[in-house]
């Protein structure tokens, strides 16, 4: 029963793991940029969170209402006005300019907050459990987490295919150069996705915060747990990485079950597996 | 005298270092079909993409119904009525028939030219509107590339290698629905390399080679000879 627990607890911190992908693989999908910043990104959403709630006393979940719009204006100013300039035929200076924001905000957050570790606190969220039977309790917070993430993708999904702007994110990543003959304005398009990802970026912020403890450090291992989930679950598929991130997340809960200092190596290990066996991932875009 | 639409002056053209066109000037007057002629690399591709706002280009290099679109974004110059049918179709792989038709149609001008119209000009594209665009044929994707760009409703619409790779029952089909896609327009570029196609629907030619404009006359004046010693430079 024990490692049936494990399966079922990994299941639900897949469901944050995709969060931290999906935004990742969005980005990526849409302007081929690879967001070296984006676990940071996270870490900044809880600590914006963690500022907002001492200031409103709101509860966990109606602070999104705050953090949600607040990241994603920052990610739309944030590509507006520096990632742009970044993109063109060469992937590097994209790559070297989201690292350097990546390291600005770790030493901004170290300034500003020190080194403390905090916790967003969610009262009575965070010690809620409910049994199912077999002697396995569920979290309310994580199963919160997981249902939130299943939502996020499915919107996501929906926005993607279903709606113009959606479109024009496709068209755009299609070929930007038709697009803009298409009467597409590139540069707002990437700042509309930017601002997408970083409302799914806030979101992620929040659980992750409200499950555990955080530090201005803390950025970089989410972002390896974001691409993880996204190469397993195959680029360009909103569900695969969704698929992906509960894959990561269960084999992580098994190999902690074996042995507590195997959780993170196991994640690594069906990672590296996966890109030996599966290079395009389990669940690849179907192409034409 | 008639309106000129488009005007094209002293134009010079850079990929970095390479310059690919050399004071180019001409001009589109209302109503016109100006069909550009010349071998690869004499310099039409960068012709059309300099007017589309893909290349950067001095201002009052292009001037369009007398005001500057030279250097503009494409998705500016697009807003101003001018559009273009890019070589090679380009139609977004992700997109289905119908939504690459939609991109076109997305800046909402007004005009003639609604989902329904194209699918009248085109019937084939309405019966395959839910497919990928990349599983059409050559010919229905040179069909859906040029309804996706009559969808902006355009004044202007240049065409870049319209028959290249097609069969040439399809070529003819094609052209037995331009006179009705330039018809309600303002004026149209042809880029062709197929000479005799070109001469047939254009009212004015002209013939570029290595980045200069090596002749320019009415179909009718130009004799196959002279046309071959500016195509070839003997």
């Amino acid at each position: 029963m024990e490692w049936v627990n494990a399966v079922v607890q990994g299941i639900l911190v897949g469901g944050l793991y995709a969060l931290f992908a999906a935004g990742l693989s969005l980005i990526f999908g849409v302007m081929r940029l690879v967001n070296i910043a984006h676990g940071d990104l996270i870490v900044l959403s809880a600590y914006i969170a963690l500022l907002t709630m001492q200031a409103t006393g709101l509860d966990l979940m109606t602070n999104l209402i705050i953090v949600v719009p607040l990241m994603a204006v920052l990610g739309y100013a944030l590509q507006r006005g520096l990632l742009n300039f970044t993109l063109g035929r060469d992937i590097l200076p994209p790559l070297l300019v989201t690292f350097g924001l990546s390291i600005i905000i770790q030493n901004g957050l170290l300034s500003y907050f020190t080194a403390d570790s905090r916790r967003l606190r969610s009262g009575a969220l965070e010690v809620s459990s409910f049994p199912i039977g077999g002697g396995i309790d569920i979290g309310v917070l994580p199963l919160i987490t997981f249902c939130i993430a299943v939502g996020v993708i499915a919107l996501l999904q929906f926005v993607f295919y279903a709606t113009p702007v959606g479109r024009a994110f496709r068209a755009t990543s299609d070929d930007p150069e038709v697009a803009r003959i298409m009467g597409i304005d590139n540069r707002h398009i990437f700042g509309l996705a930017m601002a997408l990802s970083l409302a799914v970026v806030a979101i992620a912020g929040v659980f992750l915060g409200a499950r555990t403890i955080f530090d201005p450090a803390s950025g970089p291992a989410r972002l390896l747990f974001g691409f993880e989930a996204v190469i397993i679950g195959g680029l360009g598929n909103l569900w695969g990485t969704l698929a992906g991130g509960i894959i990561l997340g269960v084999a992580q809960a098994i190999g902690a079950q074996i042995h507590p200092g195997w959780q993170l190596l196991a994640g690594h290990i069906v990672f590296l597996i996966v890109l030996a066996v599966r290079p395009r991932g389990l669940f690849p875009r179907v192409e034409g | 005298m008639p309106e000129t639409v488009l005007q094209v002056s002293h134009l010079n053209a850079f990929y970095g270092q390479f310059q690919a066109l050399f004071d180019v000037s001409l001009s589109v007057e209302a109503g016109e079909v100006l069909a550009i002629i010349g071998a690869n690399g004499a310099g039409k591709s960068t012709l059309l993409k300099s007017i589309a706002g893909l290349m950067q280009v001095p201002a009052r290099s292009v001037l369009f119904r007398g005001r500057p679109v030279g250097g503009l974004p494409a998705n500016e110059v697009v807003k101003r009525g001018i559009t273009l049918v890019p070589e090679g179709r380009r139609l977004f792989p992700s997109l289905s028939v119908e939504e690459n038709l939609l991109i076109g149609g997305q800046l909402k001008r007004p005009g003639r030219w609604t989902l329904d119209e194209i699918y009248k000009l085109f019937p084939v594209l309405r019966d395959r509107r839910r497919v990928p665009a990349t599983s059409l044929s050559g010919g229905q994707q040179q069909m859906c590339a040029i309804g996706r760009a009559l969808m902006s409703n355009p004044e202007f619409i240049m065409f870049d290698e319209i028959s290249l790779g097609l069969a040439p029952v399809i070529i003819k089909d094609i052209y037995a629905a331009l006179p009705s896609v330039i018809a309600g327009g303002a004026g149209a570029i042809i880029v062709e390399q197929d000479i005799t196609r070109a001469l047939e629907v254009a009212t004015r030619v002209i013939c570029l080679q290595e980045g200069r404009i090596s002749l320019e006359g009415r179909p009718r004046e130009l004799d196959r000879a002279t046309i071959s010693a500016a195509y070839f430079g003997t």
